[in-house]
């Protein structure tokens, strides 16, 4: 790791100061991509600014018809939260999928979505439930946020404070993990809001990252069983192909995910 | 530089570290508790876990600068004396390791699953559990073994304490 010089803020404010007075900073969340990125040598922040014990980032509130859950909050901590649990049983379930215990220890939601992996399991989530992501300067809609691989609406300085998720009627996540990383070689959250609207949210196979797929969508309104989605075919040229799986090979996968997510949300 | 305090295994030590000092790091170089290995350095193996505050974490891929103000505790904190901790025991007793180089962290991620469940393990639960350590030579079995063996004996112990 290349050196640099490290932050811990007091609150936000002192943050947002230190990562401007700094020629080329980073903010460090739970480390569990910004730091093994360090180590290879293909990130080389001048300055890293600690986030990960600001209080703002902190705590998880429910109400009778969404659940928001700070920045900071880790992993394991939206897995085993009971309000959670209860209130939004298939984010819960996702937490629990991410990685290992190791890093759902360290790693945040927040982290996670500034880092915008395209196969990221949270993004599914935030898409398919139409949450609002809350930064130290605006609140932002789901589809304003992701902007592509690695790239969100986040602009230079700016922190994620906290994410906002409706509460679904029913929904599940079903992922095909790659066997090494843990990663979503496709992950599907399907959501069936309490207004009858459905809504589903790819991460892991988009060539873009993650989307929301609206012939999935619309053959689940009409009917949300799994084999409402059997006529549909997923467009394989808009999938990424890598040494892990071809694109047909992930467009087939895509579309077994979201049967198995709405057999799941039941 | 910045200058730390960490509590390793309840002593609590002061250091001077660089901002990308790894934890890992500090443990091993500068307090010379060599128990905690480094297997990959990518994040994956798990050789390295520790506990900080109390929760597993893997230390190659945590700052020193991080864990300042922490309670750290590693594999040289588990045994009291020539005792040795039960998790260890079953690692002994049931052949648990062959080269011996995943161990450290295997028993850390061990203590740590065996604490989150209160020692209420299945064998599909410490396999589920063990996706953050890899072994490349015992392959496993032996390790699940000697983990249920744990858990099921500080089930025991907390049952007879009640």
């Amino acid at each position: 790791m290349y050196e640099t010089n490290y932050h811990r803020p007091r609150d936000l404010a002192e943050a947002e100061s230190q990562f401007a007075a700094a020629a080329e900073a980073r903010y460090l969340a739970g480390g569990m991509t910004l730091l093994p990125t360090m180590k290879q040598r293909l990130a080389a922040p001048s300055d890293l600014v600690d986030l990960g014990r600001l209080a703002e980032l902190k705590g998880i509130a429910v109400t009778t018809d969404a659940v928001t859950i700070g920045a900071g909050v880790t992993h394991a901590e939206v897995a085993e939260a009971p309000e959670i649990r209860a209130a939004l049983p298939a984010l819960a379930a996702l937490a629990g999928q991410i990685g290992d215990p190791h890093v759902r220890h360290r790693g945040t939601i927040g982290g996670s979505l500034a880092n915008d992996d395209p196969a990221a399991d949270y993004p599914a989530a935030v898409l398919a439930l139409g949450a609002t992501i809350r930064t130290t300067r605006r609140e932002l809609a789901a589809e304003e946020f992701f902007q592509g691989l690695f790239t969100t609406a986040l602009e230079e300085g700016e922190i994620l404070v906290s994410v906002t998720f409706p509460l679904a009627a029913r929904a599940a996540y079903a992922k095909f993990p790659n066997p090494a990383s843990r990663y979503a070689m496709a992950g599907v959250f399907v959501a069936r809001m309490p207004d009858g609207a459905v809504r589903v949210g790819v991460t892991g196979a988009g060539q873009d990252g993650v989307y929301r797929d609206a012939a999935f969508e619309a053959a689940l309104e009409a009917d949300f069983a799994p084999a409402a989605l059997d006529p549909i075919e997923v467009d394989a040229s808009a999938m990424l192909s890598d040494l892990h799986g071809s694109a047909a090979y992930r467009a087939n996968l895509v579309k077994v995910m979201a049967k198995r997510a709405v057999a799941a949300a039941g | 530089m910045t200058s730390i305090s960490i509590t390793v295994n309840g002593t609590t030590r002061r250091a001077e570290v660089e901002g990308r000092t790894l934890l890992v790091a500090l443990l091993r170089e500068t307090f010379g508790l060599t128990g905690t290995h480094v297997g990959c350095d990518t994040s994956q193996c798990g050789a390295c876990v520790v506990h900080v505050d109390g929760k597993a974490v893997k230390s190659c891929t945590m700052l020193a600068a991080q864990a300042d103000g922490c309670q750290v505790r590693t594999i040289e904190g588990l045994a009291q004396g020539d005792q040795l901790h039960p998790v260890q025991a079953a690692f002994h007793e049931h052949h648990g390791l062959q080269c011996g180089f995943c161990t450290p962290g295997m028993i850390m991620a061990a203590v740590d699953m065996i604490e989150r469940h209160d020692a209420r393990l299945d064998e599909a639960t410490i396999r589920h559990e063990l996706e953050g350590n890899i072994c490349r030579c015992t392959g496993y079995h032996n390790i699940v073994k000697a983990i249920q063996a744990a858990a099921d004996q500080m089930a025991g112990l907390r049952q007879a304490a009640e």
